[in-house]
């Protein structure tokens, strides 16, 4: 008998992408789909997963998702595979559509990928693996969430993320180099420098919505004298919401027009800007798709970037900033890169008063937004931000010690932390560290001076 | 896409021009000193030479904060609200994109097309220089610009644009459908095409990427796919009949148009021609496959295994494998030696016919063959400055700038192009060298 | 009855033994080989030296923030895994068995001391079936599988315990004895209890990732 969504917790949200998707779905495909998918690209380390986890729940305390639900099971990590690659492990694949609706709203709005679990499963069972079958699964039978399909959609298309065409990059570039060098003349975002030392890439949203970012960026090179290059090609967005979707395919091609990138523009390292799965997506996901153990070029984010030019002298501290601070630690470049020491290294140097939200590092609790799930859109946010109620009681406390501004070094987290600010009213304010270090570095003489 | 291949560095284009005209004494003749460019700028960009060695620009800014270009030299009798994307073609001239009041064009040796567009970008040369086209947009309509003459049909969305060797045709990605905001469902049923010189194929694809033209420019094949699933080839128009989970740039042969791509099979790589398997060996990975002038050798950058990487000739893989990456690739002109370069644990080298040259570098740039295909030559980077390899060995002297080098149509000779000196007396030499003189 | 003790203490134990071992075996290669195949990576980022720093801070009690976070049920899960393994390993009534076979023997555990290591595996399974109802996020993973594999584990020790004091019917609880030691030892490589068994390689696998490629603590 087919396994139907009946005991599994009903959702009100309609979502184009996952109606129109799964509205013409036969049992036969969906059980083609589940095996292909099973045999072809799972293995051992799903099968050792699913048979060595002794349903102990001690991963429950990790997700957001559970502890802001008050503690309700079905939020919990192994909650949800049960709930989902269980059941269709069980049923070997011979479930419904309704259970693939279900399935895919679970393991794309209700689950970051943070990997928080995998931290507190005492086998280390990645729980963010077994719900990217999942993932997988659902792209293949057509069942995305419409925002975030559209997402990727714009990623095969434009190899970006925003649907940002090739003169539109273009031409922010130039913008904001004019728009800087009104504050500090002569700057340069130097486009296409062969043999430049670091290519800087962004990610789509910041042409798209946070054009100052570029801007500031462009002053902290140029402020730290580094050689360094834009390309004017596509290849420049490394971020990759088809990781996410399970389009495993359209990340490695977005990866190779990366590194190909990387590699025509000779540039000796890759600095990114704030982001956080876009790190994940080319230091440790999309790199393996293509064949590379390591990214080929390496890359560095731009915590660790700002880390070293404070270190070496090269960017310096004019002023502290007044109001008190916070950290959130983004799990892609702190669980996927150890770099909150940095981060903290770098904030201190530029702050006045910091103050630690508790827990924090490689255990804070996620923003809710990653993983793609602030991808998946309206349909979902409130659903999101419900979702990470735990946050906004951990910036509360937070607040209550003194921190009037959140530092988050990441879109998604960015995105997902003002949703989550704005909802609970805890009247915060949001900054990349870029932005701190931008506002309080000490520059070369303005224009206006 | 490979981006290496739209955006060809156009000194690597010179094996191709007329440089049996340009002047090969042995001779080392001063062309500019770079040091008073400096102190007569207060902002000027990196320096771009002419593949014959002649000229040397910069992007510079007047007095009166204008763009303009200096060469040998000379500053530009215009002045522009921006300049960017300094190319010398093969044929030596100079060409820049430049824009005054919003209105954009293409400046060749200093003299801007009459035509105005609201942005272009991607300059392309053809194989002799003589042809130069443009990507262009205009009031959000895109469009090829090809010798200043614009496709007649526009679109919403055009990117890839290339043009044929022979400078005759354009071609591009465009968006032959309109696609909704978010209508994923529109996009799936098929909104892209090719359009060559402008002209769309009478077919739709999912997406399109890569694009080549046949070296008489007759034919373009463009990589598709023809649902979210399923990639495949297309050759003017027509589908190969069988799809895969993915696949990389397609060629023709540059003898009978036949077509190469690597596909995906299960988890692993393979080079499929005209639909049918062509090399028996699968790869972890396989792409950037490159013919040989004569058609008959096939090399392609591979990965026989997870995590290494290496060339394989005709399907043959070297034994000689690196870490972090192999690029760059180049099939000598005769078609018997192939040459790359490799990076394992972040060393650079140049590696020919599966072996490396004995020293790593921080950088290496793509190599050189002479005519003859006797000799290769390598700019590298070491410590922050630049050397010069030829056949393995160290060419005297360091450089504060070098350019790629040119061989001469006798293979006797080497055109060495760089910058030298402190910083107070920079200049920039063309030199001629002969290679029997090259101590070693 | 004799006969039944017979073949239960005699040819069974030896079926038992083999099962469990070569099980065991042919669940690390097969899945070994699967990994070689399916999972290339899990060999690729393997990585020794992160392996046994992960498997080191998850043996430790309270090394880990989950185990600070339970200290009630770090404390149990510990002794009782402890005394699990510890207790059939250095009892004297097995050591006696050994001895007269093969004549070999080693430490074994002082009497009242086993007493108690057999109490603990006890109360530890009764501690953790009753969790697995009192806790939902417990509740809600489980099902009879479950509590059949506590009782597999549960039955050998109360079985010893009960034939060890002599208590009435302790011949038949013998038989019991062994008999449920050997259906524990054969039911490992094939159900949820092989997590003994996988554990260092899952663990070592996250350890690796976290440790050498993400640069980070997994603890």
């Amino acid at each position: 008998m087919a396994e139907s969504a009946e005991k599994m917790k009903t959702s009100k949200i309609i979502d184009k992408g996952i109606e129109e998707g799964a509205a013409n779905l036969s049992s036969k495909k969906i059980e083609k789909v589940i095996h292909d998918v099973l045999q072809n690209e799972t293995g051992a380390r799903l099968k050792t997963y699913v048979e060595t986890c002794i349903h102990c729940g001690l991963c429950s305390d990790a997700c957001h998702f559970y502890l802001s639900h008050d503690k309700d099971p079905r939020y919990s990590p192994a909650g949800k595979v049960k709930q989902t690659i269980w059941k269709i492990l069980k049923a070997k694949g011979k479930v419904d559509a309704d259970f693939i609706k279900k399935a895919c709203e679970i393991a794309f709005t209700e689950c970051n990928l943070c990997r928080r679990c995998a931290m507190y499963c005492p086998f280390g069972i990645d729980v963010s693996y077994l719900i990217s079958i999942v993932r997988r699964i659902c792209f293949k039978l057509g069942v995305v969430p419409q925002y975030i399909a559209d997402t990727a959609h714009s990623h095969a298309s434009t190899l970006n993320q925003m649907w940002v065409k090739d003169d539109e990059w273009i031409d922010t570039l130039f913008w904001q180099e004019e728009e800087a060098a009104d504050e500090i003349p002569n700057l340069r975002i130097p486009v296409e420098k062969q043999g430049a030392d670091i290519f800087y890439s962004v990610i789509g949203p910041e042409p798209k919505f946070r054009s100052q970012l570029i801007y500031q960026a462009a002053v902290i090179m140029n402020t730290a004298g580094v050689n360094w290059t834009m390309p004017a090609t596509p290849g420049w967005d490394n971020s990759d919401m088809c990781m996410y979707i399970g389009e495993n395919e359209m990340m490695g091609r977005l990866k190779k027009a990366y590194f190909d990138t990387a590699m025509r523009l000779k540039v000796k390292r890759i600095v990114m800007g704030e982001c956080g799965h876009a790190f994940r997506s080319i230091y440790d996901q999309g790199n393996r798709w293509l064949g590379w153990k390591m990214p080929p070029i390496p890359v560095i984010h731009a915590i660790e970037f700002y880390y070293e030019l404070l270190k070496e002298g090269k960017i310096r501290v004019a002023k502290k900033y007044e109001k008190g601070v916070t950290f959130h630690d983004p799990c892609n470049i702190v669980r996927g890169r150890g770099l909150h020491e940095m981060a903290r290294y770098v904030t201190k140097a530029f702050t006045r008063e910091f103050i630690e939200m508790h827990p924090n590092r490689e255990h804070n609790y996620c923003c809710c937004a990653g993983g793609g799930v602030i991808n998946c859109g309206p349909p979902f946010k409130k659903k999101r931000v419900e979702g990470d109620r735990i946050k906004a009681e951990q910036l509360f406390a937070a607040k209550s010690r003194g921190a009037e501004t959140i530092i988050a070094p990441c879109h998604n987290c960015h995105g997902g932390l003002e949703d989550i600010v704005h909802h609970y009213g805890l009247g915060m304010e949001i900054k990349f560290l870029g932005d701190i270090i931008y506002e309080c570095m000490e520059k070369p003489e303005s224009m206006g001076e | 896409m490979d981006t290496t291949e739209l955006k060809l560095n156009t000194e690597e284009k010179t094996g191709m021009n007329d440089s049996g005209s340009w002047d090969w004494k042995v001779d080392k003749r001063l062309v500019a000193n770079i040091s008073h460019w400096k102190e007569q700028f207060g902002y000027m960009e990196e320096l771009y030479v002419s593949p014959n060695g002649e000229r040397i620009a910069a992007v510079v800014k007047s007095d009166d904060m204008k763009f303009s270009v200096c060469e040998n030299g000379k500053v530009w009798d215009k002045t522009f609200d921006k300049v960017w994307y300094l190319q010398f073609g093969p044929d030596n001239r100079l060409t820049c994109l430049v824009s005054d009041m919003g209105a954009w064009t293409i400046a060749i040796d200093g003299e801007p097309w009459e035509k105005r567009f609201d942005f272009i970008w991607n300059t392309q040369f053809s194989e002799n220089g003589k042809d130069i086209a443009v990507s262009a947009q205009t009031e959000m309509e895109y469009f090829a610009v090809l010798n200043g003459i614009e496709w007649e049909k526009k679109y919403s969305v055009m990117t890839n644009m290339v043009m044929s060797q022979d400078g005759a045709h354009t071609a591009a990605v465009v968006q032959t459908i309109p696609v909704g905001a978010a209508d994923i469902f529109k996009f799936r049923e098929g909104c892209f095409s090719v359009a060559v010189d402008g002209n769309p194929w009478d077919i739709n694809f999912v997406n399109v990427w890569e694009i080549n033209f046949s070296k008489d420019g007759a034919h373009a094949v463009a990589e598709v796919r023809t649902t979210i699933y399923d990639y495949t080839v297309a050759v003017d128009g027509r589908l190969w009949n069988q799809t895969f989970p993915a696949v990389w740039k397609p060629r023709f042969s540059p003898v009978n148009n036949s077509v190469t791509a690597p596909v995906r099979k299960g988890d692993s790589w393979m080079l499929f021609k005209d639909g049918r398997q062509f090399w028996d060996q699968h790869f972890s990975q396989l792409w950037d496959h490159l013919y040989s002038n004569d058609g008959n050798h096939i090399a392609a950058i591979v990965a026989p295994k997870f995590g290494r990487w290496t060339i394989a000739v005709d399907g043959r893989p070297w034994s000689l494998t690196f870490g972090d990456l192999v690029t760059d690739m180049v099939i000598s002109p005769d078609g018997k030696k192939v040459a790359c370069v490799g990076k394992e644990k972040d060393f650079w080298s140049v590696v020919v016919d599966g072996r490396a040259w004995s020293e790593a570098y921080d950088m290496v740039w793509k190599p050189v063959f002479s005519p003859d295909s006797q000799h290769i030559a390598v700019k590298v980077e070491k410590r922050g400055y630049f050397y010069l390899l030829v056949d393995g060995k160290t060419m005297e002297g360091e450089f504060k700038v070098l350019f790629n080098p040119v061989f001469s149509p006798d293979s006797q000779k080497i055109l060495v192009k760089g910058i030298t000196g402190n910083p107070d007396e920079e200049n920039y030499y063309r030199q001629v060298i002969r290679l029997s003189d090259i101590p070693g | 009855m004799h006969e039944i003790y017979k073949f239960v203490s005699g040819p069974l134990v030896w079926l038992a033994f083999i099962i469990f071992v070569g099980g065991s075996l042919y669940r690390l290669i097969s899945m070994a080989i699967l990994a070689k195949k399916k999972d290339g990576l899990v060999y690729e980022y393997f990585s020794l030296k992160y392996a046994f720093r992960s498997i080191y801070h998850w043996l430790i009690p309270f090394c880990s923030r989950n185990s600070q976070q339970h200290p009630w049920l770090t404390l149990v899960t510990f002794a009782f895994h402890v005394s699990l393994i510890f207790t059939p390993l250095f009892l004297l009534a097995h050591i006696i068995l050994i001895k007269e076979s093969w004549d070999i023997s080693w430490w074994f555990l002082p009497e009242g001391m086993a007493d108690f290591l057999t109490i603990v595996v006890i109360a530890g399974c009764v501690f953790l079936g009753i969790r697995r109802i009192v806790r939902p996020e417990v509740r809600y993973l489980t099902n009879t599988s479950d509590f059949i594999i506590l009782a597999l584990v549960g039955l050998p020790f109360i079985t010893g315990f009960w034939s060890f004091h002599q208590w009435p019917g302790s011949t038949f609880m013998g038989i019991l004895h062994i008999f449920s030691g050997e259906v524990l030892l054969v039911m490992i490589p094939f159900t949820r209890l092989s997590h003994m068994i996988f554990f260092p390689f899952t663990r070592g696998y996250i350890g690796s990732e976290f440790g050498a490629v993400r640069n980070v603590k997994d603890w």
